[in-house]
């Protein structure tokens, strides 16, 4: 059994660490909770649906919902979070917040209320493996978002670009000094962000289904692993996020899937009681 | 500028007296029942922001889960009434006192927690206890919720109600703005402006953080046990994770450090939702949309903007 | 002895910021601590007003023992400072700066707050007066009702010394009051050193600018490398090899 609980953890887990890495992105590139994060993921879900439902095949219809996502957030940073770059960081919180609101809005209208849902990739037969069996869909999920992550890294160590929004996250004064645009930094921290969120919601909705409020919860999920794994930090939101899902698997499978979350938040909380800086975050000195 | 040695008090008191005249004429313009619901839960919604403001505004911490306070007053009277029988004048103080002592002994370890992982800590919270409250129906009546016992057997009715929750709106701003002008206020704010100087200066940080965490908890969890007796049902909901980015949003777009901005923020953001049920299906588009301008526009609030351009105009027109 | 600390330790991560540092000061006097950038001095005042807590040794003051107590125990026992990067309350006025410096003086407790009750109205006059009149002292009367960001940077640093002496502490510790400073405004810095030391306040002084340090100091000590180099009378100070050579190199020494 623990098998089971294992695989169906690491899944789940794969989802959050993509949709917490969106959240570590946009942090590190401007100090911003985007908790319109999660709608990212919906937009995924809902969009492939509605792409292959209208007779699109479904990679074309998964690569359209990942690039519709990655509009949306860079839209989202050119009229919303740009414009009120000053403000303080609660303000730009509740703009992500009204933004959420407005897009969930905006998907009951575009598209329903209804859940759908989005093929397998490649077919529904399981496969044993182990004690366990797993649909083909879980290695889907499990590999897009490895390879995902290896070319995250390698985008922010061996690209330009990526260096440069990695320069902006440690200072941006010193980044904009050496030439670079920090807003088109900003925007690209946002489309990566929302393709990030899209691609888990792409991935999962042939298990979990898709909705128009699919990305509550999701993105809360997202927010808690990477503050869990530390925020800020890429190794710790991809961490955060399978200690994430691991804990909640192991939760509904030994004590009771209606407390699963409960265990889940205490344990980060606690966590958090002991390692403020979660995980894998850098202990940041206050110089006085 | 000349030194006003004496002049500050007096000028406070002119705005809680000014809320108590538009309270106290409100009901002139209130056509039906409808709108009586309406003000009673904006003054409920204004109870908790102006408590939550004294955290996030005064203090600078942040909690994104004080629906969890308002929820557990609400449940902790209302079980008590309705399982154990007891008459709401006890029930409801002695569930404000299970809640201060829950938020004193939550409220120390994660109070050492800033920025982000307070925020993540509060939530984890809220959500905890509005699982709790779904879950354990035996006591809570589960999802669908539970009926409450009326506040007293002479008390009903919208206009009835108006009056008291008009009266602890009043007592509460009363008491958060004497805390506010009083020196553990400035104390409050020295820990918002630098926590190391403050400690420097003799000021615990830790404990007072701890007692802005137990009084804002207890100006919700006492919105919640009005709420509660006054709807005569509470459920879950009202312990959501939404409930609680809700009263963030009302004290923020109200404009944080301003009591009344709290309760600006409340009274707009309650009655704009149901403004917008006319538009049916584009309420949620037009309710983003209008949080995102104003704060775009009006980043600090709204009373303070408004303010400044009060003094701005009084400024030109010298 | 009024502060004692002895064999102070306190290392960050690999470094070594302070290692075994004995230092005393005696009432009355106004004293300096010296060194390099990177000496540890910061680190010292830190420790001795309980921001940081001393990996060993330990902290007495007045023979009450402070050792890994929190800062605002260091406060109530009478040691007051201000910071090197300005920790000024910027979300207040001048005079609320200063008021709140009064704290340790103004029982005020929640019931008195949350209820108004008549005694507070008198306290809050009382210490509005007192902080008005530090303000005076000061030189910055005349903006006490100014937003404290709307200042500029040498009257911030007086506005901290106004409301660190508010407390009315035992110890003043002041880490660089004279940063960033033209002359005529360290020449002011000195004057208020001099006056706070004369109504009974032991001040212990971080510095860069020597000729301050050597005008209004008694006892000097000189840290480098986190470690006590010399100590003694400003001008015997000055003149130590070994601290003309942490300063200057070796070959300044030579010459």
């Amino acid at each position: 059994m623990i098998e089971q609980y294992l695989l169906s953890g690491v899944t789940t887990g794969a989802i959050y660490a993509l949709v917490a890495l969106g959240f570590t992105i946009i942090y590190n590139a401007s100090h911003v909770i985007n908790f319109a994060q999660g709608e990212f993921v919906m937009i995924g879900g809902m969009a492939s649906a509605a792409f292959f439902e209208a007779g699109i095949p479904l990679p074309a219809a998964v690569a359209l919902s990942i690039a519709t996502a990655t509009l949306v957030g860079v839209l989202l940073e050119k009229l919303a979070v740009g414009p009120a770059r000053e403000a303080s960081v609660v303000t730009l919180i509740i703009i992500t917040i009204g933004a959420s609101i407005l897009l969930r809005g905006l998907a009951t209208l575009v598209w329903d209320k209804k859940i759908h849902r989005v093929p397998a990739f490649s077919g529904e037969t399981p496969i044993a493996l182990g004690g366990a069996t797993l649909l083909p869909q879980v290695l889907w999920v499990l590999g897009v978002s490895a390879v995902a992550v290896a070319l995250l890294a390698w985008f922010f160590r061996r690209t330009l670009t990526g260096k440069a929004i990695l320069a902006v996250s440690h200072n941006r004064l010193a980044a904009r000094l050496m030439g670079i645009s920090v807003r088109r930094v900003l925007a690209v921290s946002f489309g990566l962000s929302a393709a990030l969120g899209a691609l888990a919601g792409v991935l999962i909705a042939p298990i979990a289904f898709t909705s128009w409020d699919v990305g509550v919860m999701l993105g809360l999920k997202g927010f808690a692993a990477a503050i869990l794994g530390g925020l800020g930090s890429s190794a710790g939101a991809v961490l955060g996020g399978l200690a994430l899902g691991l804990i909640e698997a192991l939760g509904a499978g030994y004590l009771s899937s209606a407390y699963k979350d409960v265990f889940a938040f205490l344990i980060i909380v606690a966590a958090l009681v002991f390692l403020p800086n979660g995980l894998l975050g850098r202990r940041a000195a206050e110089r006085v | 500028m000349a030194s006003s040695a004496g002049a500050r008090p007096s000028a406070s008191r002119t705005p809680l007296l000014a809320l108590a005249i538009l309270i106290a004429a409100l009901p002139l313009a209130l056509p039906n029942n409808y709108t009586y619901e309406i003000a009673i839960l904006v003054g409920l919604n204004a109870i908790v922001c102006v408590g939550l403001n004294l955290l996030i505004g005064y203090a600078g911490q942040i909690s994104l889960g004080h629906a969890g306070f308002f929820g557990l007053g609400a449940y902790g009277s209302a079980i008590l009434a309705a399982r154990g029988g007891w008459p709401a004048s006890i029930s409801i103080p002695v569930s404000l006192i299970g809640v201060a002592l829950l938020a004193w002994a939550i409220g120390r370890p994660i109070l050492r927690l800033k920025g982000h992982a307070l925020a993540m800590a509060t939530l984890g919270f809220g959500i905890i206890v509005s699982i709790v409250l779904a879950t354990e129906d035996r006591y809570t009546g589960g999802p669908d919720g539970m009926a409450v016992p009326p506040l007293a057997s002479f008390i009903s009715g919208e206009k009835t109600w108006y009056w008291i929750v008009a009266a602890a709106l009043i007592a509460a701003v009363w008491l958060a703005r004497n805390l506010i002008e009083s020196p553990r206020g400035r104390a409050l704010r020295a820990l918002h402006g630098s926590e190391v100087a403050a400690g420097a200066l003799g000021i615990d940080a830790a404990a007072h953080k701890l007692s802005a965490f137990v009084i804002s908890a207890l100006f919700a969890a006492a919105a919640g046990a009005l709420s509660a007796h006054y709807a005569g049902f509470i459920t879950p909901g009202k312990a959501s994770f939404l409930h609680s980015i809700e009263l963030v949003t009302m004290v923020v777009f109200g404009g944080m450090a301003s009591t009344f901005g709290a309760v600006v923020g409340a009274a707009v953001l309650t009655t704009l939702p149901q403004l917008l049920t006319v538009f049916k299906e584009y309420e949620m588009v037009l309710l983003g949309a209008v949080m995102m301008l104003t704060m775009i526009f009006m980043p600090r609030g709204l009373v303070p903007t408004l303010e400044r351009a009060f003094a701005a105009a009084r400024q030109i027109s010298r | 002895m009024l502060l004692r600390a002895r064999s102070l330790d306190k290392r960050f991560g690999g470094v070594a910021a302070l290692e075994a540092v004995d230092v005393a000061f005696e009432r009355g006097a106004v004293h300096a601590v010296i060194g390099p950038n990177g000496a540890g001095k910061t680190t010292l005042i830190n420790l001795l007003s309980g921001i940081y807590r001393p990996d060993s040794g330990s902290i007495s003051f007045q023979n009450q023992d402070l050792t890994g107590k929190p800062p605002h125990e260091f406060a109530a026992a009478g040691i007051s400072r201000t910071f090197q990067n300005l920790q000024v309350f910027f979300n207040m006025t001048v005079l609320e700066n200063v008021m709140t410096g009064r704290w340790l003086h103004e029982r005020c407790s929640l019931a008195c707050a949350l209820l108004r009750l008549p005694s507070l109205a008198r306290a809050e006059r009382a210490c509005r007066e007192a902080a008005a009149a530090l303000l005076d002292t000061v030189g910055l009367a005349r903006w006490a009702d100014a937003r404290a960001d709307n200042l500029p940077y040498g009257a911030l640093k007086r506005l901290e010394i106004a409301r660190a002496l508010a407390a009315e502490p035992r110890l003043l510790l002041l880490d660089e009051p004279a940063a960033g400073l033209n002359p005529s405004e360290t020449r002011e810095i000195d004057e208020l050193i001099r006056r706070t030391a004369a109504r009974g306040v032991t001040v212990v002084l971080v510095e860069h600018n020597m000729k301050l340090v050597m005008e209004v100091s008694q006892h000097v000590i000189v840290l480098d490398y986190g470690r006590k180099l010399a100590e003694g009378e400003p001008r015997a100070v000055s003149r130590d090899p070994r601290v003309i050579e942490a300063y200057l190199g070796a070959e300044a020494c030579s010459t």
